[in-house]
């Protein structure tokens, strides 16, 4: 009894504490780290080195005036930063963050849950999060952030397309769509699916920015774009909801490519008995690792890359991603069969 | 069962009653997903999977059928300016 | 115990939605009831053992076709109400005649199944699946069975996407 539901319900509460604390602090993070590439330091006042910077935004934020535009709609007003929010966090009942440990005695598995359709759970959920940006545009009624909400969901719902066709050739490689199966899968055939699937990694890293609306594909939001994008309406609290579920989609989609690409909690050469001594890493560690990499290069890309215009961004989703994707899973049916 | 009836009848009067046509295509949609839980029903008492199979095509079919609907409906608007069913007669005069 | 309570809760949630879809003043509310309603049926077959058809629920219906409706309904938002003035020549009591027909014959086909206990039917013997798991079952139905049915599937979903893009460009 105690095992069923307490546990998981512990582990409910560790991993969306840590995910809000690690999105607030990816804000600062965020910051320092396009000031260290513009020759800057970045926040240096709040705390030492600027460390407490994410609470002051956050006092900031939480005082500030909510304001409501008179004839929005409220109701859809106030939902939609929280569609926003909640697929974000949900997601990380699938992720994993290490196998089945054994912790005070019991063996305890480092997931919230492993169910059989994993990642697909996780491409529907990420479809269901399209809505978030749809209705913030609509409510607002006004016409810029309905035209800009417009093109950020016509940008993400095209990316999603060529982001599944290539999960299909990764499910393809693992044979499974539990993610705790496909990081096995990696162990039992010796590779990291990085080196297996380039091409995939390529066209899911490129699918993932666009997703989340991050540069160089942030045209939906930017400041200089329509008036601000579709969330001109939006402050105080709200607003920080947006931003806050904009970084938990990117801390989801650097964990799900590292699940998918990266073997998720092993060590790299998981196999070779002579580098044994890299298992004293726990595996959570390995794991908090390698997506703390891919944040650091979604942010490097961020400040290095310029924004693609509208209508480049959907010539690369659709005339460039998907028959990569296509080519992509071709490819690997015909090796898969092949090598039978 | 009895559920997958009472929504196929709500959305049977959504189809008949409402003027926006729409809301019309979305009782379509609840008539379509009646079906399918009847089906996936059907599906778990009997042990076999078959529903399920015939459920993914309705919905492949649904998809196709709203994709197009809707494609007709903003044909329309753009030449009528009007979504109200009972004005979309073109046919007489 | 716990299951029929989830069924019945989970029953309730899509019928009231269901119903507020259809008695709705603003469209846009109504897209978004019908969304839920989409995803309280998701739930209903993740009770009911159908992972695969869940997910594929929520992808393709309440991901997809629903911001479909959204869009469009976003695109015609007319400045008047679309219900402003009744047709003399619409028989909304008809429609609602009908709807009470098809209910009391539904109701009969129950109670006809009531009073005869239904005999066990021989279900034909499905082809052995060498795999359990309810995608790979799914799965192996679709591609083994129903190939065809799957392929002409495509080929109905192919000339459903041409057919949207070519109604829906401006000048051919």
């Amino acid at each position: 009894m105690i095992d069923e539901l307490l546990i998981p319900l512990l582990k409910i509460v560790i991993v969306l504490n840590a995910t809000l604390v690690a999105v607030t602090y990816m804000v600062l993070l965020e910051r320092k780290v396009i000031a260290w590439a513009q020759s800057r330091l970045g926040p240096m006042r709040v705390g030492p080195y600027g460390v407490l910077q994410p609470i002051a935004d956050a006092i900031k934020l939480m005082i500030k005036e909510d304001i409501t535009p008179v004839r929005a709609d409220r109701w859809v007003f106030t939902a939609a930063p929280i569609i926003s929010m909640v697929p974000a966090l949900i997601v990380y009942a699938v992720i994993p963050f290490g196998p089945t440990i054994h912790l005070f005695g019991r063996s305890v598995s480092l997931y919230i849950t492993d169910i059989n359709v994993g990642l697909l759970y996780i491409v529907s959920v990420a479809s269901v999060g399209v809505y978030g940006i749809i209705l913030a545009g609509y409510a607002s009624n006004s016409k810029y952030p309905l035209l800009a909400s417009l093109r950020a969901s016509a940008q993400l719902i095209s990316y999603e397309v060529a982001v599944t066709l290539t999960l299909v050739s990764v499910i393809l490689m693992a044979g499974s769509l539990s993610m705790v199966e496909i990081v096995n899968a990696q162990y039992n055939q010796h590779v990291w699916f990085v080196f297996a699937q380039p091409m995939a990694f390529v066209i899911v890293l490129i699918g993932g920015l666009a997703e989340t609306n991050r540069a160089p594909f942030d045209l939906p939001e930017a400041e200089q774009e329509l008036t601000g994008g579709f969330h001109t309406e939006y402050s105080g609290m709200r607003f920080a909801l947006f931003f806050l579920a904009e970084y938990a989609n990117m801390i989801v989609v650097s964990s799900v490519v590292v699940t998918l690409f990266f073997a998720g909690w092993l060590p790299p050469f998981p196999n070779t008995p002579a580098l044994h001594v890299l298992y004293y890493v726990p595996s959570w560690a390995w794991f908090l690792i390698k997506s703390f990499v891919f944040l650091y290069l979604f942010i490097w890309i961020r400040a290095t890359l310029p924004r693609y215009r509208y209508d480049q961004l959907m010539n690369i989703g659709w005339k460039v991603l998907i028959p990569l994707a296509i080519v992509n899973l071709v490819i690997t049916g015909i090796v898969k069969v092949a090598l039978i | 069962m009895l559920l997958s009836a009472s929504l196929f009848i709500i959305g049977v009067i959504g189809v008949m009653v409402r003027r926006n046509i729409i809301i019309i295509f979305m009782s379509i949609e609840l008539i379509l997903n009646a079906v399918n839980i009847n089906l996936v029903a059907f599906s778990a008492q009997l042990g076999n999977q078959i529903g399920q199979v015939f459920a993914v095509f309705v919905i492949a079919v649904a998809a196709a059928e709203a994709a197009v609907g809707l494609g007709i409906i903003l044909a329309f608007y753009r030449n009528k300016e009007t979504i109200n069913i009972d004005e979309m007669n073109l046919m007489r005069s | 115990m716990a299951q029929a309570i989830a069924f019945y809760v989970i029953a309730a949630c899509i019928l009231g939605f269901g119903v507020l879809v259809i008695s709705t003043k603003d469209t846009v509310h109504s897209v978004l009831f019908l969304v839920l309603d989409f995803l309280f049926v998701a739930a209903l077959y993740v009770l009911l053992g159908a992972q695969f058809l869940a997910a594929i629920q929520v992808l393709v219906y309440a991901g997809g076709i629903v911001v479909l409706y959204l869009f469009v309904v976003m695109l015609v938002n007319l400045k008047r109400p679309p219900e402003a003035h009744s047709d003399p020549h619409r028989r909304t009591k008809l429609g609602f005649g009908l709807a009470a027909a098809v209910l009391v014959e539904l109701g009969a086909i129950a109670a006809y199944g009531y009073a005869r206990p239904a005999t066990a039917f021989a279900m034909p013997a499905a082809a052995a699946m060498p795999v359990s798991g309810n995608t790979e079952q799914v799965g192996w139905l679709l591609y083994t069975s129903y190939l065809i049915p799957f392929e002409i599937a495509s080929m109905l979903l192919l000339v459903a996407m041409i057919g949207a893009i070519v109604l829906a460009k401006r000048e051919l």
